[in-house]
């Protein structure tokens, strides 16, 4: 069990709460930066997926889980931030800068859009998001002259200072590039959580009208995360173009803007860890099922549906059984094992509140 | 002393309901102002027209010398106005300390790209923010719950919490809404000394609804009695408890 002792108010501040997790996350990194030298390029492959969607996850995140904002219209988002780097790119703009733009790009865009969609509040602002997701593939087929429509692109070649990224040929530095984006994300998002205008957007999350009397200006806080989260997502979007070579106006479709969604609230809503975790579930789920198909012997016959139908599974039952996620799963049995052997079964049930009628005289 | 807030008469619809009648109050500087009244009375209503949650129908609320009706809601803290809400408006899903930084807001000095690179400047602010929000903590002994979610904690403790996100905005005005409402005796107790400390060593006034007579006439200068929005009568607590129109409506709404 550890206990922290707070010398000085710097200790909340700080990134790591002590030594310990300081020492876990470096191991982390260290070991994620070796991880082309431990494994063959198809699960390096793999885990770049993984890092691409969990970059996604945290600009849903950002939006839903930290200021409780539904968004079915992240795909969108992906498409814009794919396009405009690649696009940029086209226009023989270096990709040092060419994908910072798109990021900036998306989040302006996000932005605007926000304006008037904030208005809106649970489902009916996720039934407005949807919407996007489905303008986003007509409005790349019209743009045709810039997108090439439905018979899509090819990602460029990547090019920093001379040396030459792609994600088939060098698998590796593609997987050092989207670590080193994942990082930054994840450090500015770290950030915003502590201070004042990641306290907000959970403010606005839990009760506008305190958040209102405290002096937080609820529109401008969620047009903030709105940006905020589509610049991050458009740089996942970005990096999925890269990953996936070539892309057309289905591959941004309804169906990712869902799966992202799912992936966060399976991963724990308002949580760094959440939008891995989910990332984790998202990207291995294929591959999970193919191998148990296999193992079973009906590799041969292709059930429609059935990755999608084991997701909707996996989402209801956390749903019902844990609805704080993988992360507060996670959570549950660290403190176990930190508290061991005192922890009680009943540690986790939230208490009772009463209003003023548990006053009887 | 001065006058800090002053209401005239200020009146509210809803719909065929007039919440608040023609009402015309003033808060002194550095007192403590209670408003009593029957459930429905429009205390609360009141409350939420100095935070401009609603728009008067007609009359005016200046506070210091600025009109509040000119400003939006989020921009009534600014002034120096925190507030507590009847029923708990907590940020459960953050512990008690964000809650209480929260409070903070209002002095907010960097904007979003300066907190995502938490520069130098980010960190002292925060710092700054700790120090103000561990004095909080320390007055009103809420030690053992810093870093616990709002959501686990028990209803007396919340209470405080809310109490203390108020006091960590740096107020001139704190308005409690019913701030003894469902606490225990000695809960109830605490929260006296509290009341008279934050305006005694903190100089801050305090306006209150509070339907606890004992706590009202323990701490309030002055009180207003409220009915049907209107006002019944005002003074110190003693000539408000023995006015005889505020007797009648006390035992005719006990009798209803
Ligand atoms: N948002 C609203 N819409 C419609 N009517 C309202 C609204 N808020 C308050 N009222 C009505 O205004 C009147 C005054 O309500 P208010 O909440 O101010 O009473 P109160 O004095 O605070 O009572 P209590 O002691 O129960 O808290 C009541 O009749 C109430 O039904
Ligand atoms: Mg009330």
């Amino acid at each position: 069990m550890r206990i922290h002792f707070k010398t000085s108010y710097e200790h909340d501040i700080r990134l790591f709460p002590d030594w310990w997790s300081f020492c876990v996350y470096a191991t982390l990194i260290v070991i994620a930066v070796a991880l082309p030298w431990l494994m063959d390029d198809f699960f390096l492959g793999e885990v770049t997926n993984v890092l691409i969607w969990a970059i996604a996850g945290l600009g849903l995140m950002l939006l839903t889980g930290q200021t409780g904002q539904a968004s079915l219209g992240h795909a969108a988002f992906l498409a814009l931030g794919c396009y405009s780097c690649i696009i940029f790119m086209e226009q023989g703009w270096p990709f040092l800068i060419a994908f910072p733009a798109a990021g900036i790009l998306t989040g302006v865009v996000g932005t605007i859009i926000a304006i008037p969609a904030i208005r809106l509040h649970g489902i009916y602002l996720a039934i407005a998001t949807i919407a996007l997701s489905i303008l986003a593939d007509d409005i790349i087929v019209l743009m045709e002259p810039i997108t090439d429509g439905v018979s899509g692109k090819f990602a460029p070649m990547i090019n920093i200072f001379g040396i030459e990224i792609e994600r088939w040929t060098t698998p590796d530095r593609f997987y050092w590039l989207v670590l080193a984006v994942t990082i930054l994300c994840t450090l500015a998002y770290r950030n915003l959580l502590r201070s004042p205008l990641g306290r907000a957007m959970a403010a606005v999350r839990d009760s506008e009208v305190s958040a209102t009397a405290m002096g937080v200006h609820i529109a401008r806080t969620k047009a903030a995360a709105f940006g905020i989260s589509c610049a991050i997502t458009g740089l996942a979007g970005a990096l999925m173009g890269f990953y996936a070579g070539a892309f057309n106006n289905e591959t941004f479709s309804i169906v990712i803007s869902i799966t992202l969604l799912m992936m966060i609230v399976i991963g724990g809503l308002g949580s760094i860890h959440g939008a891995f975790f989910g990332a984790v579930v998202v990207a291995f789920l294929p591959q999970f099922l193919s191998m148990t198909k296999d193992l079973i012997g009906g590799s041969s016959v292709a059930i429609p549906g059935l990755e999608t139908g084991v997701f909707g599974m996996i989402l209801i039952l956390f749903i019902l059984f844990e609805p704080m996620g993988i992360y507060g799963r996670w959570m549950k049995i660290r403190i176990w094992f930190e508290l061991f052997p005192f922890a009680r079964k009943d540690m986790f049930k939230r208490q009772k509140s009463y209003l003023k009628t548990e006053r009887l005289r | 002393m001065s006058t800090l807030l002053e209401i005239n008469n200020a009146t509210l619809k809803f719909g065929g309901v007039v919440a608040v009648n023609d009402l015309t109050f003033s808060v002194e500087e550095g007192e403590v102002y209670a408003i009593v009244g029957p459930n429905g009375a429009g205390k609360s209503t009141v409350f939420n027209l100095i935070s401009r949650f609603y728009n008067p129908y007609a009359g005016s609320i200046t506070f210091d010398g600025h009109n509040l009706l000119d400003r939006n809601a989020d921009s009534v803290a600014d002034l120096g106005i925190a507030r507590t809400f009847q029923n708990i408006e907590l940020f459960d899903h953050a512990t008690v300390l964000q809650n209480l930084l929260v409070g903070r807001h209002r002095h907010r000095k960097t904007n979003l790209v300066q907190e995502m690179l938490f520069t130098p400047k980010v960190r002292q602010e925060e710092k700054r923010h700790r120090e103000a929000v561990e004095e909080v903590i320390d007055f009103l002994d809420l030690q053992p719950y810093r870093d616990k979610m709002i959501a686990g904690l028990p209803y007396g403790v919340r209470k405080v919490v809310e109490l203390g996100r108020a006091l960590a905005s740096g107020p001139r005005l704190l308005l409690l809404d019913e701030p003894a409402s469902g606490l225990s005796v000695e809960e109830t107790q605490d929260m006296r000394w509290w009341i008279d400390d934050i305006r005694k060593q903190m100089g801050i006034t305090v306006l209150m609804v509070e339907h606890d007579m004992g706590l009202v006439s323990g701490v309030s200068d002055r009180v207003l009695a409220l009915a049907d929005g209107a006002k019944l009568a005002e003074g110190t607590p003693q000539q408000v408890q023995s006015d005889p129109a505020v007797i009648e409506a006390y035992l005719g709404a006990g009798a209803a």
